[in-house]
């Protein structure tokens, strides 16, 4: 058991705040709970504290309306709690189709479809394209451009307020990811998670690669969703930087050579650069 | 040597080529899906809205105002309902809006989407609402199909109708199949209508004969070249107004003979 839990702890843990964030919104809207209220786009903390989802309200500020004072000081109660903590840390202990996508890659690493699958190869850089995109279509039709089509927004409002056909976009970013591209939906296009490793890069909290314990070994690589974010791998003792980590913990978990932490921002510059 | 930098630069400009193409195949794809799936005439919205582009481009669907629907009568928009994706609506034939008097929808929206003021005002520093001010939609009746005005009696909607004798009125008439009986009319007057669709709802024909469509599609628009001189306030805009002085045309000194024989020569 405690080998199940030293393995898979963060993994563990993201379910249970996934999934109970999911619950305490479901509460909201079926049971009256008034913890959490709206959905990840906008919503309210214990019928108090507004929260919103800052890059939905970047794009309605795109469109040239002016949100009331709630959705602004949501957006920015939410951006600054991303900005301390991580941001893609929404993508990997928040976000509702980060289930589907990690199961998509469980699966690829399963049946070694790496190994036999057509690659094809495309730009992690795509997801800013996006965001950019998303501004600029936001201006032009005069509506929230991103949030017409999110897969994000459409799963979790989906599971609290009645699916339709939005399973059809779940199952798709699960063949995309499973058969097309691997982590094709989180790592390279959805811009929701752009937005955050823009946001995040500057927070504190922080994976710490130890090097002279590193067997390269390279199980760390293997569960990466952003794998590009541990270039440091084997080569040097240094923090990750990248705001595109999604402090998912993965690394952490898997390495048993107690080569890589958690750790808080090493704000002495340079100091641990040295291998 | 020269020849090297020619081939960077070349790849250099196709490659750049080849992103701005892949972006602009993206960027059309995508904007002519949501230019067609926020396109809704027809979606009827919550007490409060703003005009719809305003409202579309305001609306973050977060569903606040579902779930502060005591009635279950507002809607998220799911794929396949063919409404702006995510964004609040209702049917009034399935659960009609019950206008509860503090409109309990409208103050939990963040972005002002739906407009608080727009239901409320302030008297004596509260802000005190008045559901009469809503202006969801408008009930319009289907003379046709009415069975009040095929001379049966029924008044379902206008029982219904929470702004009785002023959003809808009965008007009477005589049947003139039978000459002796009366008819009375369901009528509705879109000064008052708020579109709630309590009358829809309670329609006893097959599909309803009074339904509520959003007002920019049911009503017409008179436009500024009609004045209705008889009344005070609207003959008042003509104030100032170039053209519109009397002219006089000075009566003529000819002799009506004259008058009809002119032009034309008898020779």
């Amino acid at each position: 058991m405690s080998r199940v839990w030293k393995k898979y702890r963060y993994l563990i843990l993201r379910r249970f705040t996934q999934i109970s964030l999911l619950g305490l919104y479901l509460a909201g809207n079926y049971l009256g709970w008034k913890v959490l209220q709206g959905n990840l786009s906008s919503s309210k903390l214990f019928d108090t504290v507004p929260l919103a989802d800052p890059y939905a309200v970047l794009q309605i500020f795109a469109t040239g309306s002016i949100v009331a004072f709630d959705a602004l000081l949501g957006a920015i109660i939410v951006a600054l709690f991303y900005m301390v903590v991580g941001g893609r840390a929404f993508c990997s202990w928040v976000c509702p189709l980060n289930m589907v996508t990690d199961l998509a890659n469980y699966l690829r690493r399963k049946f070694k479809l790496d190994k036999y699958e057509k690659k094809w190869w495309a730009s992690r850089n795509i997801r800013y394209w996006v965001m950019g995109l998303s501004f600029v279509l936001s201006f032009i039709l005069g509506t929230a451009a991103f949030e017409m089509v999110s897969p994000v927004s459409i799963t979790h409002r989906g599971i609290i307020f009645g699916m339709g056909f939005g399973w059809a976009m779940i199952v798709t970013i699960f063949l995309f990811d499973l058969f097309i591209l691997k982590n094709g939906w989180c790592g390279h296009i959805c811009p929701l998670g752009g937005f955050y490793s823009i946001i995040g890069k500057y927070n504190i909290v922080r994976v710490e690669h130890n090097q002279p314990n590193c067997t390269l070994c390279m199980k760390c690589k293997e569960v990466c969703p952003e794998k590009e974010v541990l270039f440091m791998i084997g080569k040097k003792s240094m923090q990750v930087k990248m705001g595109e980590c999604t402090l998912c913990g993965r690394c952490v978990e898997v390495c048993d050579d107690d080569a890589l932490h958690f750790r808080l921002r090493d704000f002495a510059k340079g100091e641990k650069d040295v291998s | 040597m020269e020849k090297r930098t020619d081939e960077g630069r070349r790849r250099f400009i196709v490659s750049m080529a080849q992103n701005v193409a892949i972006a602009s195949v993206g960027a059309f794809l995508w904007s002519a899906y949501v230019d067609e799936a926020k396109a809704a005439p027809l979606v009827l919205r919550p007490p409060g809205a703003r005009k719809e582009e305003e409202f579309i481009g305001l609306c973050i669907k977060c569903g606040l105002c579902v779930e502060a629907c005591p009635y279950d009568t507002l809607m998220l928009a799911k794929p396949g309902d063919h409404k702006p994706l995510g964004t609040p609506y209702f049917i009034p034939r399935d659960i009609p809006c019950y206008m509860c008097d503090d409109i309990p929808c409208v103050p939990p929206c963040p972005t002002g989407a739906l407009d608080i003021e727009s239901v409320s005002e302030v008297k004596g520093g509260e802000r005190v609402f008045d559901i009469t001010k809503m202006r969801m939609g408008v009930a319009i009746v289907d003379i046709k199909n009415c069975i009040a005005y095929w001379g049966i009696q029924c008044d379902a909607c206008y029982r219904a109708c929470p702004l009785l004798d002023k959003a809808i009125f009965m008007e009477y008439r005589q049947n003139e199949r039978t000459g002796k009986h009366a008819k009375l009319l369901p009528v509705v007057d879109p000064d008052y209508c708020t579109g709630c669709g309590l009358c829809e709802h309670a329609c006893v024909t097959e599909i309803a004969a009074i339904k509520v469509l959003p007002r920019d599609v049911a009503l017409g628009k008179v436009g500024e070249h009609y004045v209705k001189g008889w009344e005070k306030s609207d003959e008042a805009r003509l104030k100032g107004s170039k053209g519109i002085e009397t002219t006089v045309t000075p009566r003529s000194n000819k002799s009506p003979e004259e008058s009809l024989n002119e032009g034309i020569d008898f020779e």
